[in-house]
């Protein structure tokens, strides 16, 4: 809290975590049984506590200066004690699940939250090792790492160690078992799948779209859901976002297998037709790039019957109207490949194109004049009930006006 | 059409299931079911009009089954959902039939999405109160025991909001079980329930027995305290009000106020600052005894805790904490046991400690009397207004109507003017127009002497500050003044030097000249404004900047109805006509506007018949949109146009309004 003060002491205490840094590195034999408690008294006692509220009360991680921890001098020597003691090549797991349990991992897992992103480096290599050495740990660290991310998504929108525990996860994913545990697959579709809805997404989503690429490779069957959901979640008004979604998207696409393609090309061409032709030129763009990807391309060729006549009508528009010129020469080019692909089939929908148009209108005008109508009868049906009322109400109100003489005239 | 609507009543109703089957369910569906998600937002919000077209038994078959079995769509979707279906009883056949809105519902309870849960679940609530209590207990509380034993954590969540509405109307053993499904949820292993648990604890609690309360209550309650997540803990404070108000005072001593002491203490911030956040609320609930013994103390530790978080929120509560204490005795413990540590605050590190205490401080004035204050308040106000943060001395200077009444503001006068100087000339434009707002009750309680020696040419200075926001506050501002001080210092005092600036090479000043004219005009009334102001908006119609012809106009409409009728004749019409001319587009515009304005007011002046027609038609501001009209066009034809738009229009509202009116009358 106050860093100028005490300066002897601190300085005695940096010292002798250094002199202990130093005398775990170098020596062999020095961790004995007797000792776990005391180290892992002495790391607790330092590191565990409440994280202080932060200095900027709207701290943008993507744009501010992270309020970095003042006690760092020391806290960095028992991180640092901390994980010669984890690799140590005396340390040993049997004996130290006693000291090193599920509160102690809950606790290490708040530490996440810490705005400083030295702490958070530390904490990340910490974890790690600790899944790794503590088998009777692991799904109990995978469970509060799930607590922590539905708090986030749903709650508090805040976690500044989203990115860290993701790049531990994607680690932890590679390693799964086969064939996946429920409990995986559901931690996928509940929790990373609805994480793309996150404010800061940018922040974390390299190391998310590398955890959902390893759950595809582990087990292609969760291909579509796994699209289905991130169509779910579209960005409707946040183009940076977009472009992150499609470019996790061309991830996806890259390790998918054909017969998974089959299933989702629909819907997903529905969106990357939307996307194409996107007044914001990045968003336009980086579907397009979708066209310069080879294997994209060879799954579009296989499936061109489907996806024609789905990206025709954007693709056609926007070579007339798009406002940048990259984008209409972008455009031109896949149109030229895709004709390539079918030229029969894109000469009936060009001159389909005008018919389709007007046959979309008619329809727009039908539906105005449903709800017209649904209007209408609501109205009717309204007027209905107040008149039925009126009449009731007209009945006795001529039995008021003979009793008491004129009291609803004075109101009309 | 009025006359036609009675006895086509009957026949009506009999066309009407005629009616009906045209819209077979499939093609509704359809819309509910585009892929256009705008489309399907639409008609989810229209759910209504489909359900009656329906008519009830279809809605109960075929809707809402339909609605029950597709819920999968964009959070969007399902909100409008959600939200729909709390209004839906009446559409399904009353009461009688409330249950068929549970099924959707209940889907909707378990999503992902906390927006839409919480939206399901009020919607539920509301419908709870619809069923019959055997209805209830048939439907109503198997659906929420069903949530509270869901595989999802959403489902529980969602549960926990709903017990406190069956629980009463429930009958003893369902009861017994309604609290059994709450316990469980209290120990939850997913966090996220447990907060959903503690956030609902107090409203369950309300709706129990007394002695459940303390035998069930209670320990849900130390337990939920002590949870290993503060962000449990800290729910379990708002808890603490409600369940402290519903227990007896020996009850609260021996029951709730360990738990609450732990929390004042609590090693996390949060639950800290939680505990002084509610300070007002647990004060009340604890009543006058325990609040001396015990949160006085708490109270003094807060306001010295070490994170400045904490101590702002106590600070905030300092005024409300004096005036909740009983009046005997108050003067003396605020003094010996609150005031040390207010002294304290004065001079804290972080500003918005003190800021926050800056905004509450001078509510103790009228708390602790005059002398108290002239000896030791009035040492600290001073002190703040020195302050080096600005947000401090404005919130002294806000509030200085409080100290007003108890001493009167002379006492700190001489401290007041150079911090006023000082946030006059605050480098930040928005520490400017927080002061300037403050001007005209600073005014009302320095009165116009002091006013006019020491403040009046601050007040014109910020007319030519360089930022708009202020140039413009600083012209309403000057009208308020005027408002306080009366036309002759109007006259006296500003008018003039406005008038100046009318001359000022710099375009911006001169438009701030037609500004102050357009804010002060009414204030000052017709004499000034025809002989001081109209003149010199006039001759500046002739400037060379069009941005400030195009104000001369504006301001000739604005303050063509104070003027009289010569004056808008003779004068103002000419050099409108000639703006009119102009050669910018803009002023052409604008004063084209002020012309059929002007002479809009002449005509009525003329016609005063057709003046009093005019606003008797309703609706007539509403549909005559402000839009620049030829001149020719006021001849009489526009009139004639806006009657028939008028009649067309409020018909039919007129006889629902009439209809409305006569069974008012009846009851």
């Amino acid at each position: 809290m106050d860093s100028v003060s005490d300066l002897k002491s601190k300085e005695i205490k940096r010292a002798t975590l250094n002199e202990l840094v130093e005398y775990v590195s170098t020596n062999r034999g020095v961790i004995v049984e007797s000792a776990y408690s005391d180290i892992v008294k002495m790391i607790s006692a330092n590191i565990f506590r409440t994280l202080p509220p932060s200095d900027n009360p709207d701290f943008d991680p993507e744009e501010d200066e992270p309020t970095l921890e003042a006690s760092w001098p020391h806290i960095q020597l028992v991180y640092e004690f901390f994980l010669r003691f984890l690799e140590s090549p005396d340390f040993q797991p049997s004996i130290a699940k006693r000291y090193i349990d599920q509160k102690f991992v809950q606790q290490l897992l708040e530490l996440f939250d810490s705005e400083d992103p030295r702490e958070r480096d530390f904490l990340k290599t910490v974890l790690h090792r600790i899944y790794g050495k503590f088998l009777g740990l692991r799904a109990f660290i995978r469970k509060q790492i799930n607590n922590i991310f539905l708090r986030f998504i749903y709650e508090t929108e805040h976690f500044n160690g989203v990115a860290e525990l993701l790049e531990i996860l994607g680690s932890i994913i590679n390693g799964f078992a086969l064939p996946l545990k429920a409990e995986h697959k559901q931690f996928l579709m509940k929790v990373l799948i609805p994480m793309h809805t996150a404010k800061g997404l940018a922040l974390f989503h390299a190391q998310l779209a590398y955890c959902v690429v390893q759950f595809l490779e582990k087990d292609t069957t969760l291909t579509e859901p796994v699209i289905r959901g991130l169509l779910k979640f579209w960005p409707k008004t946040c183009s940076q976002k977009e472009v992150m979604f499609l470019g996790e998207i061309e991830e996806i696409l890259d390790v998918i297998e054909p017969t998974q393609f089959k299933k989702i090309e629909e819907p997903l061409f529905k969106q990357i037709s939307k996307c194409v032709s996107s007044s914001h030129f990045q968003v336009a763009e980086r579907a397009l790039y979708f066209w310069n990807n080879e294997y994209i391309l060879s799954l579009i060729e296989e499936n061109i019957d489907k996806i024609l006549p789905i990206m025709f009508g954007s693709l056609y528009k926007i070579s007339k109207e798009h406002w940048n010129p990259t984008i209409v020469a972008l455009v031109y080019n896949v149109l030229k490949t895709l004709m390539e692909m079918n030229g029969k089939l894109f000469d009936d929908l060009t001159s389909s194109y005008k018919a389709e148009r007007q046959r979309e209108k008619k329809k727009e005008l039908e539906r105005e004049e449903l709800w017209k109508k649904l209007e209408e009868l609501k109205l009717k049906k309204a007027l209905e009930k107040q008149n039925s009322a009126y009449n009731m109400h007209s009945i006795l109100s001529n039995t008021n006006d003979e009793l008491k003489k004129k009291p609803a005239t004075s109101v009309g | 059409m009025a006359g036609a609507a009675g006895p086509a009543a009957g026949s009506g109703a009999a066309g009407g299931d005629g009616d009906d089957s045209l819209y077979p369910i499939a093609v509704l569906i359809d819309e509910l079911r585009n892929e256009d998600v705008q489309l399907r937002l639409n008609s989810i919000k229209k759910l209504s009009t489909i359900a009656l077209a329906l008519g009830v038994e279809r809605t109960r078959t075929e809707l809402l089954p339909f609605l029950t079995d597709t819920i999968y769509d964009e959070d969007e979707v399902l909100l409008a959902l959600a939200e729909q279906l709390g209004n839906f009883t009446g559409l399904v056949g009353g009461p009688d039939f409330a249950h068929c809105l549970l099924p959707p519902l209940e889907s909707l309870a378990t999503v992902e999405e906390t927006v839409v849960r919480d939206k399901a679940v009020e919607s539920l609530r509301q419908i709870s109160q619809e069923h019959t209590p055997v209805a209830l207990e048939a439907h109503f509380v198997p659906l929420v025991k069903r949530l509270a034993s869901g595989d999802w954590f959403t489902s529980r969540t969602s549960a926990c909001g709903l017990f406190s509405v069956c629980y009463p109307r429930a009958s003893i053993a369902v009861k017994g079980e309604i609290k059994q499904y709450f316990r469980s949820l209290c120990s939850d292993d997913t966090p996220m329930v447990r907060r959903a648990a503690a956030s609902k604890l107090g409203e369950f609690a309300k709706v129990l027995e007394l002695d459940s309360v303390k035998s069930e209550i209670v320990p849900l309650f130390t337990n939920l305290a002590s949870d290993e997540q503060d962000s449990v803990r800290l729910l379990a404070v708002e808890a603490c009000v409600s369940i402290a108000q519903l227990l007896s005072q020996e009850d609260i001593e021996a029951l709730v106020m360990p738990t609450l002491r732990q929390a004042a203490e609590d090693k996390s911030w949060r639950v800290r600052y939680m505990v002084a956040d509610k300070f007002s609320e647990l004060q009340k609930a604890v009543g006058p005894k325990i609040t001396l013994n015990d949160l006085i103390p708490a109270f003094q530790n807060l306001l010295k805790d070490c994170e400045a978080e904490v101590r702002a929120a106590a600070a905030h509560k300092v005024k409300e904490l004096c005036e909740n204490l009983p009046i005997e005795g108050r003067e003396t413990i605020i003094m010996n046991q609150i005031l040390p540590y207010i002294k304290e605050l004065v001079s804290d590190t972080n500003q918005h400690v003190k800021s926050a205490l800056a905004s509450v401080i001078m509510g103790l004035a009228t708390i602790l009397g005059k002398e108290n204050t002239i000896e030791h308040l009035l040492p600290l106000f001073l002190a703040q207004l020195k302050d080096e943060c600005p947000e401090v001395r404005l919130n002294i200077i806000s509030n200085l109507d409080c100290v007003n009444e108890v001493i009167g503001i002379r006492q700190l006068s001489q401290s007041l003017l150079p911090a006023i100087v000082e946030l006059a000339e605050d480098a930040k434009w928005r520490v400017r127009l927080a002061i300037i707002e403050y001007m005209p009750l600073l005014a009302g309680q320095l009165g116009v002497e002091f006013f006019d020696e020491k403040l009046n040419s601050l007040c014109m200075a910020w007319l030519v500050d360089h930022v708009y926001a202020i140039r413009e506050a600083a012209t309403s501002n000057l009208m308020k003044l005027v408002q306080k001080f009366g036309t002759e210092w109007a006259q006296n005092t500003i008018v003039p030097k406005v008038l100046v600036m009318a001359n000022d090479p710099n375009y911006l000043h001169r438009m701030t000249t037609l500004f102050c004219i357009n804010a002060l005009s009414e204030a000052c009334g017709q004499e000034i404004t025809t002989k001081q102001m109209l003149p010199i908006v006039l001759k500046m119609a002739g400037d060379q900047v069009a941005n400030v012809r195009f104000n001369v106009a504006k301001s000739l409409q604005k303050i063509g109805p104070i003027l009289d009728t010569d004056a808008l004749q003779v004068e103002v019409k000419p050099v409108l006509q000639k703006l009119g001319q102009d050669e910018d587009m803009d002023v052409k515009y604008f004063a084209q506007e002020a012309i059929s304005a002007v002479a809009q007011r002449l005509r009525k002046l003329d016609f005063p018949v057709k003046d009093s027609e005019e606003p008797s038609a309703p609706g007539a501001d509403k549909t005559h949109l402000p839009r620049p009209r030829g001149p020719g066009e006021d001849t009489g034809k526009g009139p004639a146009y806006q009657l028939h738009v008028n009649t067309r229009d409020t018909l039919p509202q007129l006889e629902i309004g009439e209809l409305v009116l006569f069974s008012q009358s009846i009851d």
